[in-house]
């Protein structure tokens, strides 16, 4: 919290800088984006591919992995989410919506399972083979949808048909009426019950979190890190590759070449925030959700891209603010002892 | 058709696109090589390459905007080494938020001061250094500057006690301190060589575009640190992985219209780096405590 706290004051220096007064952009920030049903559907939607690269980050943070390859993840899943959305328009919804998101799921975890391959089996880092993955990811994606795929003089796929389209939640909630929020969230929370249910109910998500809290008693104990680091990764990729329920089949009804803008990257942040913990996702989701829709309704006033400074001070101030308050409690405590010893 | 590829256009332009990749690569090197991950080159050079617009737009001197870059990436750089070498948080995460915060800095500046958050106005470029014509490709500053630098940094790295101690305070940060040797000053000694390094490598980007366009790096500052692996944390061997990039996207650009699918060869650099760390093609080995902040021993 005193992170976010924080970082909202250094954003109002930077407001201040450009001459603006920080209250009155604030206000229009928060009424924007809280006070209206319009402003909620917006941040809800904004938050939901948030939940799953948040996701994705925290179950391999969990089991002692660094999943940077998020956005590779989802280039992939979304753009094969839209290609099945588009070819196998026979089928009925019913079908037609579960095939697309189990192939984006599927393209998504053969991306993250391949740099996983490589850490359980050769020992390379998969920090290192997630970036490089991306670019292959947005490399091959590129060509495929300029060259391939195209639809002349765009930079984006075909449409899907319309039975793959997944409903927005205007339909069920007028109040929502005009922002692209859809059914894609529930998929979201699905997700997020799914995650908690892996890792604190089953045997599997009990080998991972041993392995990312000791590795080496996790193997002593009996357990294959290399199946699992593959897994993991494969799990990961999976969740990043589902993002593509949400703006393909629920928003833009195709898939468009830039679209991710760093959702991966900020799925990492996400993660941080919420500690890894799924329910702490939802809200970290969110959180990012507003600060992204807020920044946009404040452009006339501030430039937008206040979004991307907010985020990266947020992500900083997190990762000091919790190593120097730990140290500072350890040091605390210490001197705590050494005076009741004396 | 390949008699393009032999001739002295294709040279300078492979030399004029690995400039952007062998600075940051070597700055990359000494950074790792005292065990800082510095996955925050992308961003540094972002930063550089916009301050470097800057200065040369108020100044309407390059070599002022040069200077500013340098600087300004040499802060970026400072940013990093007090978070992951003084506060000892995690380097890849401060990577990831520096990359975030470029981008947010440099479009939003860009959008008070040029008025458009994705281009800023022409900046005047760099003349050409009056060289004797024995050696042509000499007379771009930055090609002959690259150059010099890449020997003092072998040299450094390898022929000097600060090197050695570089080196080990990567390699074995207790051992290195046990003989009085600073680790955390010496860390961050890398880090802002680094920066300087990227922070030129922005520049040039600036100056060679003579204007500045968001997302400008457009994954650089990840090429560099392909390249970097690639060269087994060395200096030369990071310039040479540079050169053959620069080389393949030469090869690219030249063939764009002949062929299809040209731009696959973008992407050999992040595969011959997967490559490359799983040992197909000779192993290369990582500093041992890279990424790994150097808690001292309580006493």
């Amino acid at each position: 919290m005193l992170a976010l706290l924080l970082s909202f004051i250094i954003g109002g220096v930077f407001i201040l800088l450009i001459g603006k007064d920080p209250f009155v952009v604030y206000a229009m920030f928060f009424s924007q984006t809280m006070g209206s049903w319009y402003g909620i559907g917006q941040v809800l939607f904004k938050a939901t591919p948030l939940i799953f690269t948040g996701l994705s980050a925290a179950i391999s943070f969990r089991a002692g992995l660094f999943n940077i390859g998020a956005e590779g993840q989802l280039i992939i899943g979304s753009f094969l989410v839209a290609m099945v959305g588009c070819t196998f328009s026979s089928l009925p919804s019913f079908l037609l919506i579960p095939c697309a998101l189990l192939a984006g799921a599927l393209g998504g975890a053969l991306w993250g399972a391949i740099p996983g391959f490589l850490k359980a089996k050769f020992g390379a880092h998969e920090v290192i083979n997630t970036i490089m993955m991306n670019f292959v990811a947005a490399g091959v994606i590129s060509y495929l949808v300029t060259n391939v795929y195209s639809v002349p003089a765009t930079v984006h796929t075909p449409q899907i048909t319309a039975s793959a389209e997944l409903l927005r939640l205007d339909v069920f909630a007028s109040a929502f009426h005009g922002s692209p929020v859809n059914v894609s969230l529930f998929i979201a929370l699905a997700a997020c019950g799914g995650v908690y249910y892996l890792l604190w109910r089953t045997r599997f998500g009990y080998e991972l979190r041993a392995i990312g809290l000791n590795p080496i008693a996790a193997e002593y104990g009996g357990i294959s890190i290399a199946r699992r680091t593959v897994l993991t990764l494969a799990l990961a990729g999976a969740l990043a590759g589902l993002v593509g329920g949400n703006f393909v089949l629920g928003y833009k009804h195709y898939y468009e070449l830039g679209f991710s803008e760093g959702i991966g990257f900020i799925g990492i942040a996400v993660a941080l925030l919420a500690r890894n913990h799924p329910i702490g996702i939802v809200l970290a989701s969110i959180f990012f959700g507003i600060l992204e829709y807020g920044s946009l309704t404040i452009n006339t006033m501030v430039p937008k891209e206040l979004s991307n400074i907010l985020q990266a001070i947020v992500i900083l101030f997190m990762i000091t603010l919790t190593k120097f308050l730990s140290r500072w409690t350890t040091h605390l405590q210490e001197c705590i002892v050494q005076d009741s010893n004396v | 058709m390949f008699d393009s590829l032999i001739s002295f256009a294709f040279l300078s332009q492979t030399l004029r696109i690995s400039i952007p990749y062998a600075l940051p690569a070597i700055g990359g090197t000494f950074s790792e090589r005292g065990g800082v991950a510095n996955i925050a080159l992308e961003g540094i050079l972002l930063i550089a390459a916009f301050a470097t617009t800057v200065g040369t737009f108020w100044s309407n001197d390059p070599l002022i905007g040069i200077c500013c870059g340098v600087g300004a990436g040499m802060v970026t750089a400072f940013l990093h080494g007090i978070i992951s070498v003084t506060l000892k948080a995690d380097q890849i995460v401060s990577g990831i938020a520096i990359n975030l915060l470029a981008i947010g800095v440099t479009k939003f500046s860009c959008q008070l001061i040029f008025n458009s958050s994705s281009n800023s106005a022409r900046i005047v470029g760099m003349e050409k250094w009056n060289f004797p014509s024995s050696i042509p490709l000499l007379e771009n500053p930055f090609v002959a500057g690259t150059v010099v630098v890449l020997i003092i940094a072998h040299v450094v790295l390898f022929r000097t006690r600060f090197g050695l101690r570089l080196r080990s305070v990567g390699e074995h940060p207790a051992a290195a301190e046990s003989l009085g040797i600073n680790v955390s000053r010496v860390r961050h000694a890398g880090v802002l060589i680094s920066g300087v390094l990227a922070g030129a490598g922005g520049a040039w980007l600036a100056i060679d575009q003579h204007s500045f366009t968001d997302g400008m790096s457009a994954g650089r500052g990840f090429i560099a640190l392909a390249a970097l692996i690639i060269g087994k944390w060395t200096p030369l061997g990071a310039a040479g992985a540079c050169l053959l990039f620069g080389c393949a996207e030469s090869i690219s650009i030249q063939l764009q219209s002949s062929f299809h699918g040209l731009q696959f060869i973008q992407l050999i650099p992040y595969i011959i780096t997967m490559f490359v760390l799983a040992g197909f093609i000779g192993r290369s080995i990582p500093p041992a405590t890279i990424g790994i902040p150097y808690e001292k021993e309580k006493h």
